[in-house]
């Protein structure tokens, strides 16, 4: 049992670590960020020029066939070059969803043209695309969408809306699932198309979220005029298109990695004094840091084990599901507990440096639990197929959709 | 020194092959030989241990599987040790291998002499003798300052509750204040508690399948295990090694309450439908999963470190035994939650993991001392 690359996946981490080193510059400690500096109104400009980079160097996707721009290597090849690229000040974070969610949606289904027409683009991050998929009525029951595609001679008309659809404002494409027979059952009224988010008709409004950010919106669809070319898949089957997408979506979305953890915590503790002395010498808050540091560790090597299997060639499952689920509250409560060492003065967005990062997670981790699968339905994911537990009663299953209330 | 922008690697975090085939030999025959019912027959009767089922595991090598070969044991490293630690817990096994083969063994390993070593490795390895470790006198977490039982003239005095195996076991490592100030004034003797200055009282505790005693010890002969003032040091190492091998037999225990529970709320019906398909049940034990599996992950880290002497241990250590004890208390007890009024019968096999969950919760010192020794440990690492 050891922490060592195989022979064959050191080659390749010195290969990329070279070309990083001749193409980027190294961070200089592990806590800078790209994303730190993003009110820098370049940020999509030099993160395309990235993508186009990386991408010619082929290690964008490096999974894909080389056909799609990719060298058709092994997932655990993926991971040794986004572990490198990680070390790097490299702009990252606009292309996740199209390649990870969309692109690969497309692969299944769209033309060998259309394949040719959208896939490099994509990867050399010309083109942005999203998913639209959730919205007001429907978010985790993905299949109870209402947004109507209707059929008119070669062509679909869309009318509808999507919420939540990240990166909507700067995206070229999207694929979307849309609802062409509400006569029958939920599940098997669905039709997926990708269309031009610069189609007449369609209407992009940023959300403001609860962290003053918008990187989501909503996106009113009116009369949206399509060719039935873009449909992806059969009428009818847009379910089985939709399980594409969102089983590649716990893969895309999950936590992002770095911010401030138990180390950063306990020096806090350290430099903070409460009725009775330095935070650190409390024996709760002693209590509460090694509980998160136990997590923080078992976050860790989880992941550790899921490469090794991965290096072996074996499909992690819904294992990875676990992260989220601990990870998300962990950093909302490590937060909470952050801002309390201040007393009242842990609210205070001024003054208070050491406690503004936690306040930032402690805001953004509420969306967390709840964004790329929330904390319910993912245990409702263990429960059934890694425990084997049943399904929860779906009372909608057989009822034509437009007779359910 | 922080950590961060050390090289990565994809990593070899498993057990080899043939650490996974002893681990599926040993489950085996734990499964045929010491089904619940024997674990029952233990609890509920008068044996010290399941005889017949101590044998079984001595025949297949375990007591000497981390023994070195020169002193009669396979050889073989932490890691087979610990897979076969995972099976004994998963059966909840009413044998004495968290006392003898982890406690008492390790023990001498990290302190004895050449001649301790050479007198009672080989008999632990084949299974002609038992040891095990008696450090509590009542309640109060042990400490230096609270140890009363003395040693000196190479004599033993004193009293020791509660001792697991303490009834059936032929030699005891006892805690033993020795003189001196602070840490320094405790020691590690090596008893034989076959002689006329000891005698057993069997104590009732919260599990009778792991029978417990009450040592009391009257000018025993007794030898220093270790130097003298070590004994404190040498526990704290000791138990760094033994949480590892307690995490994996906790991991194990939580994962057979996690699918005991899981198997019957795929029978057990309410309200028109299974009672595992409604989120409460399917929740709780979707957390009972995600527990399981951060605690496997620390044991598998602990594990690595054992193997390779990291300098790492006492950290992985701690972390093993808080996410492992946390894992195995969580999923005993919700197994009976999820059995309802029928978990709460003698006659269900619930109580077991319940019982044993607390033994080994307790044993070495509870969580809350655990996750204090973590957060000192933490911090010494950072100014390092």
């Amino acid at each position: 049992m050891d922490f060592n690359d195989t022979p064959e996946e050191a080659a390749f981490r010195k290969e990329v670590r070279a070309w990083l080193d001749a193409n980027a510059t190294r961070k200089s400690d592990d806590k800078q960020s790209f994303r730190a500096r993003n009110d820098d109104p370049n940020l999509l400009k030099n993160a395309k020029e990235w993508q186009a980079k990386k991408a010619a160097a082929g290690y964008a996707r490096i999974t894909w066939p080389s056909e799609y721009g990719g060298r058709g290597g092994t997932p655990i090849l993926q991971v040794i070059y986004q572990q490198e690229e990680s070390t790097y000040l490299v702009p990252l974070g606009f292309f996740d969803i199209g390649l990870g969610m969309c692109i690969p949606t497309m692969m299944a289904y769209a033309t060998p043209e259309q394949l040719k027409r959208y896939v490099k683009p994509a990867l050399y991050g010309e083109e942005i695309w999203c998913q639209l998929f959730s919205e007001p009525a429907a978010g985790s029951d993905v299949a109870g969408i209402r947004t109507r595609a209707e059929r008119d001679g070669d062509e679909w008309v869309i009318n509808g809306q999507k919420v939540w659809t990240s990166g909507a404002h700067y995206s070229d494409y999207g694929i979307i699932i849309t609802r062409t027979d509400p006569s029958v059952p939920k599940h098997q009224g669905l039709t997926m198309f990708f269309l031009s988010m610069k189609t007449p008709g369609v209407e992009v409004r940023p959300i403001k979220q609860m962290s003053g950010g918008a990187n989501f919106n909503e996106v009113f669809f009116t009369n949206v005029r399509i060719p039935d070319s873009q449909r992806l898949g059969k009428v009818g089957e847009g379910w089985k298109a939709a399980l594409t997408t969102l089983m590649n979506e716990r893969l895309a979305v999950g936590m992002p990695s770095g911010g401030l953890d138990v180390d950063e915590l306990m020096e806090l503790a350290r430099d903070t004094e409460l009725e009775d002395g330095p935070a650190i010498r409390n024996q709760q808050v002693r209590g509460k840091l090694a509980e998160w540091y136990v997590q923080q560790q078992g976050l860790k090597f989880t992941r550790y084990r899921t490469l090794t299997a991965l290096s072996k060639g074996q499909t992690p499952g819904p294992e990875s599901s676990i992260i989220k689920i601990v990870a998300a509250s962990k950093m909302q409560d490590m937060g909470a507990l952050a801002m309390e060492l201040m007393g009242p003065a842990g609210i205070m967005k001024e003054q208070v440096p050491n406690a503004a990062g936690f306040q930032a997670q402690w805001i953004a981790s509420a969306g967390f639990r709840i964004a790329g699968g929330t904390d319910e339905i993912l245990r409702n994911i263990v429960a059934e197929r890694v425990l084997g537990l049943p399904q929860d009663v779906r009372v909608d299953k057989d009822v034509p959709f437009n007779k359910m209330k | 020194m922080r950590a961060g922008l050390l090289g990565f690697a994809i990593m070899n975090f498993d057990f080899s092959d043939d650490q996974k085939l002893l681990k599926e030999q040993v489950r085996k025959f734990l499964a045929d030989k010491c089904p619940t019912k024997v674990v029952r027959r233990v609890l509920d009767g008068n044996e010290t241990h399941a005889e017949e089922v101590w044998k079984g595991l001595v025949g297949l090598g375990v007591p000497g599987t981390a023994i070195p070969e020169a002193y009669g044991g396979l050889g073989l490293s932490p890691l087979e040790l610990c897979v076969i630690a995972e099976e004994i817990g998963r059966a909840a096994a009413p044998v004495p291998f968290d006392s003898s083969v982890v406690l008492a063994t390790e023990a001498l390993k990290l302190a004895g002499t050449e001649a301790q070593k050479s007198k009672w490795l080989p008999m632990l390895a084949s299974g002609e003798a038992t040891g095990t470790l008696a450090i509590a006198e009542g309640p109060e977490p042990p400490r230096p300052r609270n140890t009363r039982a003395t040693f000196g003239g190479a004599r033993l005095n004193g009293k020791k509750v509660p001792v697991i195996d303490g009834e059936a076991a032929s030699f005891a490592i006892v805690l033993a204040n020795t003189g001196g100030q602070g840490e320094r004034a405790v020691s590690l003797v090596l008893v034989d508690l076959k002689q006329a200055g000891v005698s057993r009282r069997r104590v009732e505790t919260v599990d009778p399948a792991r029978k417990h005693a009450e040592l009391s010890f009257g000018d025993a002969a007794a030898e220093l295990l270790g130097g003298e003032g070590e004994g404190w040091r040498t526990l704290e190492r000791l138990y760094d090694t033994a949480a590892v091998y307690f995490a994996f037999a906790q991991v194990g225990g939580a994962e057979a309450a996690m699918w005991m529970a899981r198997d019957y709320a795929l029978q057990r019906q309410a309200f028109g439908r299974l009672i595992g398909s409604y989120q409460a049940i399917k929740h709780k034990l979707a957390d009972c999963y995600v527990k399981l599996e951060l605690a496997r992950s620390n044991a598998y880290y602990g594990a690595m470190m054992l193997a390779d002497g990291g300098a790492d241990l006492p950290l992985a250590a701690a972390a093993a035994r808080i996410a492992a004890t946390d894992a195995y208390d969580f999923a005993a007890k919700e197994n009976i939650q999820t059995h309802g009024g029928i978990g709460f019968t003698w006659e269900a096999d619930t109580q077991f993991h319940y019982r044993r969950s607390r033994v080994l919760a307790l044993a070495l010192g509870g969580p809350m001392s655990w996750k204090d020794k973590l957060v000192t440990r933490l911090e010494q690492k950072n100014v390092a």
